[in-house]
């Protein structure tokens, strides 16, 4: 067996092994690292498989239930159940684990350039982390416990040709620069390059390209956090 | 439903979920609910059975959003392979699958318009690459992504040693990776093709 379970990557990524097969195979992944680089690729072309099919949409109404069941979860309250949701219930635990499993040992990151915005993510990750409304525009500022922040803004226009958007810490005093972008695609997710103190404010203004040392114009939005 | 976070990437919408943003999950469904529920009614053949398989897969990316690593997995493998691996549960628990699983589903039609464009442009993207494939690795492929087979059951009925079914598969996923990687055809990809 031990020769041959480094062939069990593709029945795996396509989730062809009995029940057997996928614990030993998860069990070997473990400590197999050529295993999981190859799962992570595998695993990509399988599940671009899903594209391939034409197939009806899904009604309406499932959209609503979904987020409805969400919102219960949440929530925490128990809700009247169907008997089909209830064995649904038990079931996404299970499949959240077992999958979530498999994701979670793999080792090699898939090529992804933007790393910017993966350790924006992490602020955005850290159940700590304080979320506060902007006013001005629609979005939010997360601030991690360690003064982290990510400006997280949405239906924001693209910067004007010559001008971008700049971010400013003002922590009582002289606003410090906190970073520049532009709204290219109608919005931004930007971790700040100034740690953000309790209680300071963040602001956002419109500059010449390149920003400057003082902000020039009124503020755009801001979030006092 | 006004799609706020329309323009962040899925792995920053995965993020926003995992900190409880409801509209995070909604743009989610919008983004993967129409892939997701054609795969699994690809599978499990039955629509409310489909709609279990997508519920159960989004609701789990909901409650395990904030254990998803970015750096890891792009976030659609993510969900597409909870929405697959439940739909294979759930086929073959209910024994569907013996209906003959290469048999095509009839095409929606009258809401083609309502297909976002990219989706319809990835459909016919990954079918180019599958018809590059030769047929046994296609077949396997096909067999245990849409028939929920696995990989005994399928030796059994391609009457193939089980190192062969294996071996098919793992070279039709790299072969169809290799395929879906690289947009520019190469000397060994490219193939005359008809119009049609």
């Amino acid at each position: 067996m031990a020769a041959e379970i480094h062939e069990l990557t593709a029945p795996y990524a396509l989730d062809a092994l009995d029940e057997l097969e996928e614990r030993e195979f998860e069990e070997h992944l473990r400590g197999c690292g050529d295993c999981r680089s190859e799962l992570t690729a595998l695993s990509e072309a399988a599940s671009a498989l899903a594209y391939a099919v034409d197939a009806p949409a899904p009604a309406p109404a499932l959209r609503g239930r979904i987020l409805d069941a969400a919102r219960r979860e949440r929530s925490n309250v128990v809700p009247f159940r169907s008997r089909r949701i209830a064995v649904g219930a038990s079931a996404v635990a299970a499949l959240a684990a077992a999958v979530a499993l498999a994701f979670g040992l793999w080792a090699n990151s898939l090529s992804n350039s933007l790393d910017a915005e993966r350790s924006a993510n992490g602020v955005l990750r850290d159940p700590t982390a304080q979320s506060t409304p902007l006013s001005g525009a629609s979005g939010r500022l997360v601030r991690a416990e360690s003064g982290d922040a990510v400006l997280v803004v949405s239906s924001l226009r693209p910067s004007p040709p010559g001008k971008t958007y700049e971010i400013w810490v003002a922590p009582g005093g002289r606003p410090l620069r906190a970073g520049l972008f532009e709204a290219e695609s109608g919005g931004a997710v930007v971790r700040l390059s100034e740690r953000v103190p309790a209680g300071a404010k963040v602001m956002v203004t419109l500059e010449r390209d390149g920003g400057v040392d003082a902000p020039t114009g009124k503020p755009l939005f801001i979030a006092a956090t | 439903m006004p799609r706020d976070f329309a323009h962040l990437s899925d792995e920053a919408v995965v993020a926003l979920a995992a900190r409880g943003e409801e509209t995070a999950l909604a743009e989610l469904y919008d983004r993967y609910g129409r892939v997701a529920y054609g795969l699994a009614v690809r599978i499990l053949r039955d629509q409310s059975l489909a709609e279990d398989a997508v519920q159960e897969a989004f609701l789990a990316v909901w409650r395990s959003a904030d254990r998803f690593m970015p750096e890891r997995a792009k976030a659609s493998t993510w969900i597409l392979t909870l929405v697959h691996r439940r739909a294979v549960d759930l086929v073959r628990r209910e024994e569907r699958r013996r209906t003959d699983p290469l048999e095509v589903v009839a095409p929606a039609s009258g809401d083609a318009a309502d297909e976002a464009t990219w989706l319809r442009f990835e459909r016919e993207r990954v079918q180019d690459a599958l018809k590059l494939l030769p047929d046994p690795q296609r077949e396997a492929l096909e067999l245990a992504y849409y028939g929920g087979f696995t990989q005994s059951e399928l030796a059994e009925r391609l009457g193939q040693p089980l190192g062969t079914v294996k071996s098919r598969m793992f070279a039709g996923l790299s072969r169809l990776r290799q395929l879906l990687g690289d947009p520019t055809p190469t000397e060994e990809s490219w193939q005359p093709r008809s119009t049609s």
